[in-house]
């Protein structure tokens, strides 16, 4: 059965630690990290591999720093 | 199933989103979890997938966007105080063929431009105006702005917005769809994947009026000012759909041919 399969970029530098992508996020991919970037924010990292691409997360952060792609795995 | 590596999945063929060229690599001066980010990243997209990054010219406001042409690739003037809809005008009736649109908060387009955005409208210029709404001053520290809603706390309405003491705040947007100049009106937000994707076609919309000629369009995005409103990011959009939204209704005003 094929199945689709993404996965996310996150620019760690530019995140901005907001949450904003983690409640739009279906599959709960996503949450802070303990680390933080050379601006001092707990950036955005992902905790599974439950990622579908469907690039909600991208969509809705603020400062675009997300990058989503999407394969069909047979 | 098969195994698959993120690098597998991560290849250019199998790229879905990205970053719009249309936006700068200057990282964003908003505050964590502004939608003034979101906001302009929709109006990028638009004219990215119009192809008329070329023939745009947009006039940045005063307040939290007033460096919008550090992030916007596209050319732009910035205006004084509320006089953006006057500087399009300017600018568009000497360039017709370009597109010009304004990018504007609710302190800038409804407070000291009241004049500028009303006339521009009334004289129905053919130009988009993009209001951004956040209900509150958020630049110089959060002050009382007209759009801010009744019983709202601001740094000037520590106890909230009293209407008997400090007057009702303005519905602009409902007062300038009721101008023979405007084409379409529409009020519209940023804060979940769907909005996003509504306030797209919304923007969308209005630059396709503008390149038919057919009048001035207006799109008010609902957004939150998380550090003006003292809340978090998340805290703040769900205010806003809990307050702000039921104030000010999303959905088009006005839609004419
Ligand atoms: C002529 C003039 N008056 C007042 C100011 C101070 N001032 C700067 S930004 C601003 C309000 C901005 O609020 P808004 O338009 O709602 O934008 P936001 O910062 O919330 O995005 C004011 C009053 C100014 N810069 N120039
Ligand atoms: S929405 Fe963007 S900036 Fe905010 S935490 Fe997520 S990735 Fe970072
Ligand atoms: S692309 Fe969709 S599934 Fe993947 S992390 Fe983003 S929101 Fe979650
Ligand atoms: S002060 Fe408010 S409007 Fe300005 S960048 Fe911060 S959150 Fe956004």
């Amino acid at each position: 059965m094929a199945k689709i399969k993404g996965d996310i970029v996150i620019d760690i530098e530019k995140c901005k630690g907001c949450s904003v992508c983690i409640p739009a996020c279906p599959q709960d991919v996503i949450a802070l990290s303990a680390n933080v970037n050379s601006k001092g924010y707990h950036f955005a990292e992902t905790v599974n591999d439950a990622c579908t691409g469907c690039a909600n997360c991208a969509i809705v952060c603020p400062d675009a720093v997300i990058t989503v792609y999407r394969k069909k795995v047979e | 199933m098969s195994q698959i590596t993120k690098e597998e999945i991560r290849q250019p063929e199998n790229l879905v989103y990205k970053k719009t060229e249309l936006l700068t690599d200057n990282p964003l001066s908003y505050c964590p979890g502004c939608g003034h980010g979101t906001a302009h990243r929709v109006v990028m997209e638009v004219i990215d997938e119009m192809g008329i990054q070329e023939q745009t010219i947009g006039i940045a406001p005063v307040g939290c966007s007033v460096l919008a042409y550090e992030f916007m690739n596209v050319d732009m003037q910035q205006a004084a105080h509320g006089r953006a809809p006057a500087l399009a005008t300017a600018v568009k009736r000497l360039m017709p063929e370009k597109f010009v649109f304004t990018y504007q908060g609710d302190g800038d387009l409804a407070a000291i431009g009241t004049a500028e955005t009303i006339h521009a409208c009334n004289r129905g210029e053919n130009i988009v105006i993009i209001f951004i709404n956040n209900g509150i001053y958020g630049m110089t520290g959060g002050q009382m702005a007209p759009t801010t809603l009744p019983g709202m706390k601001s740094s000037t309405s520590p106890y909230g917005r009293d209407v008997a003491l400090m007057g009702n705040p303005l519905k602009i947007t409902e007062l300038i769809a009721q101008l023979p100049g405007t084409l379409y009106v529409t009020r519209q937000a940023v804060h979940t994947p769907a909005a996003v994707r509504r306030a797209k076609r919304a923007v969308r919309k209005a630059f396709e009026n503008q390149k038919l000629n057919k009048g001035l369009s207006f799109v008010e995005i609902v957004s939150n000012c998380n550090s003006g409103w003292k809340m978090t990011p998340n805290q703040s959009n769900e205010w806003m759909v809990e307050n702000m939204f039921p104030f000010y209704p999303l959905g088009d005003i006005k839609v004419n041919d």
